[in-house]
């Protein structure tokens, strides 16, 4: 045909577009460092702003946009939108490599600490914030960027009829004492008395959220900033990895754990066909309801710490929710400053979804009364040092906030993956160390 | 079969099978002249309209469209890819090193992360079965059969139906006391067995539904190429006494032949990246996991998109070689049945 130098010609010009394109992929940096300050009168502040949240459910059934009907009364002259995301952290993390990301979202998991005056606009220094809890999970170089939405305890959902029906009516106070129960409500009831939720596997990643309760220690996650071997013996992620290894090991949890579903275990705890979940305090509420629909009651769910005790007291550790932040592109900073102080302290929010107020001051809500009853000491776990510990992660491909390693020590433990649980610490805490000396220096 | 018409000009491949046809001969030729006769005029007009400009341009114009969008879609994404393959980029952060070939030599030096190809090896082995399959029910259903239709519609439904669905269907079907037990149930096999529950049994279970799915899109483009085969040959080959495995084995295999190694090249590059079916199923948990599973983690979960574009456009390196090396192995030999 003769065509030979159109080809080259177009292919020439296919490459250079190519490059040109890509490099200019990524996104840019946007104005830094302008402080989203609360304004000092609602009536004056205006604008639009958008809200991104995960919560799709109550974007749907219209509870957030009754949220921003209460908010209209302080400011009347804010307009808020909320965009619900279901796939929140993959989408929203790719949303980030644009200006566009609304004004105030939840910072995804996946935004490196040291990143954060790149992407939020700073609310102030930590001392200005100090009335909220966890403000040093967003503090970078004495600037705070985040709210926590709220706090969560973490501790065991339980059906409590049948743990009485077991015999077991006061809290285990070690794992041996909870394995005892477990192994007495599976005798006496008939019933799973643990589930795992492997398929779904986020509901596993709850156990890392434990961290510190065997100690008391709230510097447990600080802790881990290091080649520290976190699983050695005695470690806080040796008990309770060892807890969910040994339920496991012994057949006390579902029969075939590959094709649990996250939906229906909730109804299944409710109608006292399982007996325990690992969950935050956030469950209870859902749980509770979900019994009610399934016919059992609400009363029976039941909420427990973590089998271990210091000082003859239990201990639960309290972590932080998503951070609310404010976006440094967004053109209406103290109209979203304004909702974001707002619905953590105002809209009453922590209260009606039963978890704990980020607001230190602010009494633990009606859930958690069994904890406050039983003098269960809370803490609130330090995060000075998570983007260190995140880094070491996340170099060593562990991911203690993912949910596949512990999958592997649940295939360890009932036989399905090669290898003994000596060696699967042993890899994990060699693998840690390595990766702790690589970032490290 | 299309391939005859390499061997000689269109004319005379038309009159060479019309001298033994005579029935046949009257409507060929009476198809041909008009058209010829057309064609007449049309090279006279072309004289200037080659000379037009507009000419050049007419076919780049109609290709605008779908180039822009190939170019858009697929070329500027890989190149990204590539691009990012040479930093340390973790996938938000606007800032990234270019660490030139760092990524390569970490995976090249990580022999773990290319395990996940044993995985491959189940899925390989279900993908000859399913040609196996596929092959034999598009030769039964290229002859004359009743329902033949409606079996054709039932082999080729489950390819229309989408992968998440079919993982959630499959996950049902193999749960504990699911489809498949009831269904052994019945049949008075009792099994307590988890179909999920072991590396093997996993993976064959994610294999066969890999199989069940991909056997339609197979049979389709078997009974194509089938159908394409003159009738005139079979009638020719019954006439010297062939029954139909002979049939098959001397008309039909050589004339899809080219069809059968495409399909055994999808196969390959199919069963080494894997990724639906086990990703919606098992989360790539218990020994499911594949390298596009992996890598998907590498980028999402440790936020090392670097690392994971690297490995991607290593994957994308090896479909090319094993290509590279069926095609040598073996040619694609033009058919010629006539």
């Amino acid at each position: 045909m003769g065509n030979k130098k159109t080809t080259a010609l177009s292919g020439a010009a296919l490459a250079a577009v190519m490059l040109a394109l890509s490099a200019c992929g990524g996104g840019g940096g946007g104005a830094t460092g302008e402080v989203a300050a609360p304004p000092s009168d609602p009536k004056e502040v205006s604008g639009e702003i958008k809200v991104l949240t995960q919560r799709t459910d109550l974007v749907q059934n219209g509870t957030l946009q009754k949220y921003a009907a209460e908010f209209n009364k302080v400011y009347p002259n804010v307009k808020v939108e909320f965009d619900g995301i279901t796939d929140y952290e993959g989408e929203v993390k790719i949303r980030m490599n644009t200006d566009n990301y609304g004004d105030v979202l939840l910072i995804p998991g996946a935004v490196a600490k040291n990143d954060y005056p790149k992407f939020f606009a700073p609310l102030g220094t930590a001392e200005e914030l100090s009335k909220y809890r966890f403000g040093d999970k967003t503090e970078v170089d004495g600037k705070v960027y985040g709210i926590a939405q709220f706090g969560t305890a973490n501790g065991f959902v339980y059906n409590k009829k049948l743990w009485r029906q077991a015999g077991v009516t006061s809290w285990p106070k070690t794992p041996d004492e909870f394995l005892a129960g477990l192994k007495a409500v599976k005798e006496k009831t008939g019933a799973t008395p643990y589930y795992t939720n492997f398929k779904d596997g986020w509901p596993m990643v709850q156990w890392t959220a434990n961290l510190g309760v065997v100690g008391c220690d709230a510097r447990a996650s600080d802790a881990l900033a290091g080649p520290v071997s976190p699983w050695k013996a005695g470690s806080e992620l040796r008990a309770i990895d060892g807890l969910l290894h040994d339920i496991v090991k012994r057949g006390l949890s579902e029969k075939d754990p590959t094709t649990t579903n996250w939906e229906t275990s909730k109804a299944l705890l409710g109608e006292g066909e399982i007996a325990t979940m690992m969950l935050g305090s956030w469950s209870i509420t859902q749980m509770r309801d979900a019994a009610k629909k399934a016919g059992g009651s609400p009363d029976d769910i039941g909420f427990m710490p973590f089998p271990a005790q210091k000082d003859g007291k239990h201990c639960a550790a309290l972590v932080s929710d998503y951070q609310q932040a404010v976006s440094v592109h967004s053109h209406n900073k103290p109209a979203a400053r304004a909702w974001v102080d707002w619905f953590t302290e105002k809209s009453g929010f922590a209260e009606k979804e039963g978890v704990v107020s980020a607001v230190k001051s602010a009494p633990m809500p009606a859930t958690l009364k069994d904890f406050v009853d039983n003098d269960v000491r809370f803490f609130d776990r330090s995060e000075a040092k998570t983007a260190a510990v995140n880094d070491i992660d996340e170099a060593a491909e562990i991911g203690l906030n993912k949910q596949d390693y512990r999958q592997k020590l649940i295939d360890t433990a009932r036989g399905a993956a090669k290898g003994s649980i000596e060696d699967f610490f042993a890899d994990l805490n060699k693998r840690w160390d390595e990766a702790a000396k690589t970032v490290g220096s | 079969m299309t391939h005859t018409t390499d061997t000689a000009p269109e004319g005379a491949a038309m009159t060479g099978r019309s001298s033994t046809d005579k029935g046949r001969d009257e409507t060929g030729r009476d198809r041909r002249r008009p058209a010829g006769g057309r064609r007449g005029p049309a090279a006279g007009r072309t004289r200037s309209w080659r000379d037009s400009p507009l000419r050049r341009i007419t076919p780049w114009l109609f290709l605008a469209a779908p180039l822009a969008l190939l170019i858009t879609f697929t070329y500027v994404p890989v190149a990204s890819m590539i691009a990012y393959s040479f930093t340390d980029w973790d996938g938000v952060s606007p800032d990234r090193e270019n660490v030139g070939f760092d990524n390569y030599v970490r995976i090249f030096t990580r022999p773990e992360l290319f395990r996940v190809f044993f995985v491959s090896g189940y899925y390989l082995a279900a993908s000859a079965v399913q040609i196996v399959v596929a092959l034999y029910f598009a030769v039964i259903l290229s002859f004359d059969l009743r329902f033949r239709n409606l079996f054709k519609g039932i082999l080729f439904f489950p390819y229309l139906i989408n992968g998440v669905a079919i993982g959630f269907v499959f996950l049902y079907f193999f749960q504990d006391g699911g489809t498949l037990d009831s269904v052994l149930a019945w049949l008075g096999v009792s099994t307590d067995h988890a179909w999920l529950g072991d590396p093997t049994s996993a993976n064959v279970s994610l294999a066969g539904v890999s199989v069940w799915r991909f056997t339609g899109l197979n049979f389709v483009l078997f009974l194509g190429a089938i159908q394409s085969i003159p009738g005139e040959l079979y009638e020719a080959a019954e006439l010297d006494g062939a029954g139909k495995w002979q049939q098959f084995r001397h008309i039909i295999a050589p004339s899809i032949k080219p069809v059968i190694s495409l399909s055994a090249i999808l196969a390959i590059s199919g069963s080494l990246s894997v990724f639906e079916i086990p990703y919606i199923m098992t989360g790539g948990a218990t020994g499911t996991q594949t390298f596009v599973i992996q890598t998907i983690k590498l980028a999402f979960q440790f936020n090392k998109t670097g690392l994971a574009s690297a490995a991607a456009v290593v994957l994308l390196l090896i479909i090319l070689l094993i290509t590279w090396i069926q095609r040598r192995l073996v040619p694609d030999d033009k058919v010629d049945l006539v």
